[in-house]
């Protein structure tokens, strides 16, 4: 009979059967080695799918005893999957581990070892500590950096019987291992432990570790030299000669080809370049330079990484990468979000000498048709001009250019700007380069912060406007429509232009928005400040005009955001970690479980209570208006702020003392103002 | 230290995990597509999400995606790197590294994901160690091999393994350098860097230790040859085998290497650059008819130089169509697919210069949507080629001596020297 009709019909005979499950199980337990470690394979590929074979438990737990590596590895890897639903069954699969950590072959060993830390059982930690304790004293590297690592699955479950039991000890000692993988891996798990809970002090860098750590690094894998530069990043150097010590032993890696080496290497500079003497911090500082360039040389996803900490690190040390720019020229095939980064990065790297050159590909930028990335390289371009006087005007021209060129969204984007320059130029140069074009595209702005921007040129330079009845006729027939941004913009410049260049109708045009915005306007803001005008002006209308009009607004030096002091020393401190990326502490995204942990042994009220603020906590960073928790002090409170005013798109993040709170009311030029002046009244 | 990696495919939907810590809830997993297009309907995209308290740090490989997972403040450019490292592991055992594989072959990703990363840590990830004792057919083995790790996982040498036999010890270099170049229309160089890299196909016995020389300043002046014209490399980035505090202090490239193909350094040079092979473009839209591409193309590389495979890729308009090609050089191909023209050249002598005009009609009826037209204008012209012999940065290697202590062979370096583009030799139209 043929093999393919023998299949055929054994299919029928068992296809009535219990099916898939129940053919497993009896593959399981076959009496043909090849039948079972068939059937284990199938398991694993019904698990991987997302299938619940958990029921087989007491069936793959028999296949456990075997000589076959590779199918030992797969009840292994079963075993960790499903230990949880079935605890008690575990423990019969204890006797084959702890045999297996005295197999003669070190890979048995070492799995064994490994797959025991992965059982998230209670009962199989007791069984643990004995085979453990093993393994740190193997013969054999590859069992012992097993065991290092194991060690802090073991603290995970159960920290009171690690410390107990000298565990912690055990991995300290560790750290003098001849072996330089077994080192690292020590430091790993000791990091991991002190990181969860700090009180167990178990990771002290001494001067004698200090040294065993940088006799390792230059031996270690890739992997391993990032965990000890980690870790000497952390470490505070006692003085100048062994700050210099550690940066001289670190700066080889910064040529290492794994990105991930040089950025820790990176962070463990400046870690201690502060304690070195002005000439060797001049030196060691100028090294940095090509390694940061040589993050941008990677895939977009580290690129990404690298360019968000080359963001941080240009803030602490401006004078860096100065000569760098082109470096940061977008390309055509860069994601979106790489694009928008690099942008960042260029306007901070501008100065006279790159301005003409980086007004340049600003404009390339600008006539793309990718519209977040031409309005990013319009607000650039008004960056640029803020920050070099001297090419102001050169950029000036280059938006009315861009302007005419592109129309829509392009001329909303320049309006905004456009504001945002007469703030920082008042001269009646740029008075008459800017104002006509405003005033000649005005009808096509749609979006509300470029209206209001709009508008507020119009409070302030009426004269300069061609048919102002017109204008004024607009904002008057359409007030009750806008936004409440756009209401308060055109207040204020209603109220100017009566002041400053009346017409023959402006009066009545300030009379009916004064009539609408003080009954029809629900906008409780826009309602008192409406009062506020009114009374101001019928009051007085000389000492109305003394303090709207001769209140001069406090220039803007730059509209380019910057981190506050606070945040900035928080972020330079955790370079290249995920608080890197976000540009946000590191508390105000990660949970509080290592919190948590500390107080497990109090009572589980403050647990609960911990938990509670955990979930409020996550409710906010969701909208990312994060303030931290209500009791936090104020640097941070002032940090979330910055990111408040960055969510909504800061253009006067000047660093004012009240910046912070000028930002926090919509950061417009038109609202801080009126902000500066209701104080003055 | 990541809590968990999985695969995922384009949508989103898991196809293989591995939960190290098992801290963090499989329903957060669950919520990764839906955050993923939240992401891509906020136009940002960026590969970190974090929700809830949880962070997920992924990269795109063709059809899948690759996520980790993690609670803590991690260092995320380890694990990005890693991650990038996980598939160039997988692909080295199971080619093409996508669904239908990693369905087929789950049984050695667990067993690789377990030995690249524990408890979160990453641990080996060199595929040539990893091979030496995981493989896809264990009837191949050898057995003795299944007896222990091998020595090199956890030797301070941890990329080679000793008593590797050669009857003929050959070492081959190869320099490669590739141009990156960004040209504006007018023909003025915005941006030029080289990204040069040397390979090593390392075909040696026993445990050699290789020294390389190279007419790099640095290198050379601390040699005691000031007057030497050398070149200075930047960023220059070696293979972990290379003894980098030898070449912090001595400025010389020692190393034991791994056996077969590796990358021994990388390097990166800015300096003014001419075209090598330089475009010129010209078009001219007949409204409503047709379209007529003028242009010209240039070697500027040495007379005795030849520049290979050269393609050149012009965009043009997506509902151009009846192309009607005439060049006095190289084959002119339409590719509607893409949108471009390739213009191709088998060999392309030095000084020589060819000029081309294509014509090709456009639909009668004007798109209401302009800018949709016009786009084929932002996109640059790209420009592959290929340069045997020759380094633009002149970089030349000295000597490359080769010692094995105990076994004292003779061996033979062969040098090869290559110019090719980069992935971004980009003129731009307009």
């Amino acid at each position: 009979m043929s093999s393919a009709l023998e299949a055929r019909l054994r299919k029928l005979f068992k296809a009535p059967r219990k099916g898939e499950s129940f053919e497993l199980r009896t593959g399981l337990v076959s009496q043909y080695a090849y039948e079972r470690k068939d059937a284990i394979q199938r398991v694993i590929a019904a698990m991987t799918v997302g299938k619940d074979v958990s029921a087989l438990f007491p069936d793959v737990l028999k296949n456990i005893a075997t000589h076959d590596i590779e199918q030992k590895k797969l009840v292994y890897l079963y075993l960790m999957n499903y230990a949880k639903t079935n605890p008690e069954l575990c423990i019969l699969a204890v006797n084959t581990f702890v045999q297996d950590t005295e197999d003669p072959n070190p890979l048995v060993r070492a799995l064994a070892i490994r797959t025991m830390g992965c059982i998230r059982v209670d009962k199989m930690v007791d069984y643990m500590d004995i085979p453990l304790k093993r393994t740190l004293k193997d013969d054999n590297p590859y069992v012992r950096k097993t065991g290092a690592i194991c060690v802090a699955k073991l603290f995970d479950l159960n920290p009171e019987m690690c410390v107990e039991q000298g565990f912690l000890q055990a991995l300290q000692d560790l750290v003098a291992d001849p072996n330089p993988m077994v080192v690292a891996n020590a430091v790993s798990a000791l990091a991991e432990i002190q990181e969860s809970d700090p009180s167990t002090q178990c990771f002290q860098i001494t001067s004698k570790v200090l040294k065993k750590l940088l006799l390792a690094l230059n031996e270690c894998t890739e992997w391993g030299r990032v965990t000890i530069l980690s870790a000497l990043s952390e470490y505070e150097s006692v003085d100048q000669a062994e700050a210099h010590h550690i940066i001289e032993r670190v700066v080889p890696q910064l040529q290492h080809v794994n990105t991930a080496v040089v950025l820790a290497g990176i962070k463990t500079v400046i870690s201690h370049i502060e304690k070195l003497s002005s000439t060797e911090y001049e030196m060691y500082l100028k090294k940095l330079s090509s390694p940061l360039v040589a993050l941008m040389s990677t895939s977009p996803e580290a690129q990404y990484v690298g360019i968000r900490n080359i963001r941080v690190i240009l803030e602490k040390y401006p004078q860096l990468l100065s000569r760098e720019l082109r470096v940061f020229y977008v390309k055509y095939s860069d994601p979106l979000y790489l694009k928008l980064e690099k942008l960042e990065i260029m306007v901070r790297l501008a100065n006279d000498k790159n301005a003409p050159l980086l007004l340049s590909e600003l404009k390339e930028y600008a006539m793309e048709v990718d519209a977040d990335l031409v309005k990013r390289a319009v607000s650039a371009i008004a960056q640029v001009a803020i920050k070099l006087p001297d090419h102001a005007m050169k950029a000036v021209e280059l938006l009315n250019f861009l302007v005419n060129q592109r129309g829509d969204y392009v001329v909303a984007e320049a309006v905004k700007v456009f504001r945002d320059l007469l703030r920082r130029y008042k001269t009646t140069e740029y008075v008459d380069a800017i104002v006509p074009v405003v005033s000649a595209n005005w009808e096509s702005l749609d979006d509300a912060e470029a209206t209001a921007a709009y508008i507020w040129i119009l409070g302030e330079y009426p004269q300069k406007f061609t048919r102002l009845d017109r204008h004024l006729q607009k904002l008057a027939e359409g007030f009750l429509e806008e936004t409440s941004v756009v209401q308060l913009a055109t207040l204020n410049a209603i109220v100017k232009t009566n002041l400053r260049a009346p017409t023959a109708n402006s009066g009545n045009y300030l009379q009916s928005i004064l009539n609408c915005a003080t009954s029809d306007v629900e906008n409780a803001d826009v309602r008192d400040k409406a009062y506020l005008y009114w009374r101001l002006l019928s009051s007085d209308s000389g000492l109305a005009a003394k303090v709207l009009l001769n209140t001069e607004l406090p220039p803007i030096p730059s509209t380019i955001a910057l981190f506050t002091p606070a945040l900035l020393a928080e972020l330079v401190s955790e370079l290249g970690t995920l608080a890197s990326v976000y540009h946000k502490p590191s508390y105000t995204f990660t949970s509080l479980i290592a919190k948590a942990k500390i107080l497990r042994a109090d009572n589980i009220e403050e647990i609960e209570r911990l938990a509670k603020r955990e979930i409020v906590a996550n409710a906010k960073s969701e909208n990312l208006l994060d303030f931290g928790d209500d009791e936090e002090i104020a640097a941070p409170v002032a940090s979330s702020l910055d990111e408040l005013s960055d969510v909504f798109g800061s253009s006067s993040q000047a660093p004012l003392a009240n910046s912070d709170i000028l930002g926090l009311f919509g950061s417009s030029g038109v609202d801080s103002g009126m902000n500066s002046q209701a104080a003055d009244i | 230290m990541a809590s968990s990696i999985h695969f995922l495919d384009v949508k989103g939907k898991p196809l293989l995990s591995r939960d190290y810590k098992g801290d963090i809830p499989s329903t957060m997993l669950d919520r990764f597509p839906l955050l993923l297009l939240e992401n891509e309907e906020a136009n940002m995209m960026q590969p970190f999400i974090h929700h809830q308290g949880v962070n997920f740090v992924y990269i795109s490989h063709k059809n899948l995606y690759l996520l980790a997972m993690t609670k803590k403040n991690d260092n995320v450019m380890q694990i990005v790197i890693f991650l990038q490292k996980v598939i160039e592991v997988l692909t080295e055992y199971v080619k093409q590294l996508e669904e239908e594989s990693i369905r087929d072959n789950f049984v050695v990703i667990y067993e690789l994901l377990d030995e690249m990363m524990d408890f979160g840590c990453p641990q080996v990830t060199d595929s040539k160690i990893l091979k030496e004792y995981i493989t896809l057919d264990y009837y191949s083995l050898e057995k003795h091999k299944m007896l222990a790790p091998p020595a090199a996982v956890t030797n301070s040498v941890s990329w080679r393994q000793e008593g590797i036999f050669y009857k003929k010890n050959e070492a081959f270099l190869d320099v490669i350098e590739s141009i990156n170049m960004l040209v504006n229309s007018t023909g003025q160089v915005l941006h030029s860097e080289i990204l040069g890299r040397v390979k090593i196909k390392s075909n040696l016995s026993g445990m050699p230790d290789l020294r390389l020389g190279l007419n790099d300043k640095g290198i050379f002046n601390e040699a005691g040859s000031s007057n030497a014209k050398g070149i200075e490399l930047e960023d220059i980035k070696f293979h972990q085998c290379v003894r980098l505090s030898k070449f912090e202090t001595d400025r010389i490239i020692t190393f034991i290497p791994p056996d077969g193909e590796f990358d021994l350094m990388s390097y990166r040079l800015t300096m003014p650059l001419k075209p090598l092979i330089h475009v010129e473009c010209k078009f001219k839209i007949h409204s409503n008819s047709r379209i007529e591409i003028l242009a010209r193309v240039r070697a500027q590389i040495k007379r005795k130089s030849t520049a290979n495979n050269v393609e050149i890729m012009i965009p043009i308009p997506e509902d151009a169509d009846t192309p009607k090609f005439k060049s006095d050089g190289g084959k002119i191909k339409w590719k509607p697919e893409e949108s471009v023209l390739v213009w191709k050249f088998k060999s392309f002598q030095g000084g020589k210069e060819y000029v081309m005009k294509t014509e090709l009609g456009l639909p009668s009826v004007n798109d209401e949507d302009v800018s949709a037209g016009e786009i084929f204008k932002k996109k640059p012209i790209k420009v592959n080629f290929l340069i045997p012999y020759f380094t633009t940065s002149g970089i030349q290697v000295k000597y490359l001596r080769i010692n094995e202590p105990k076994l004292q062979y003779q061996s033979y370096p062969w040098v090869r020297y290559i110019t090719e583009n980069g992935p971004d030799y980009t003129i731009r139209m307009k």
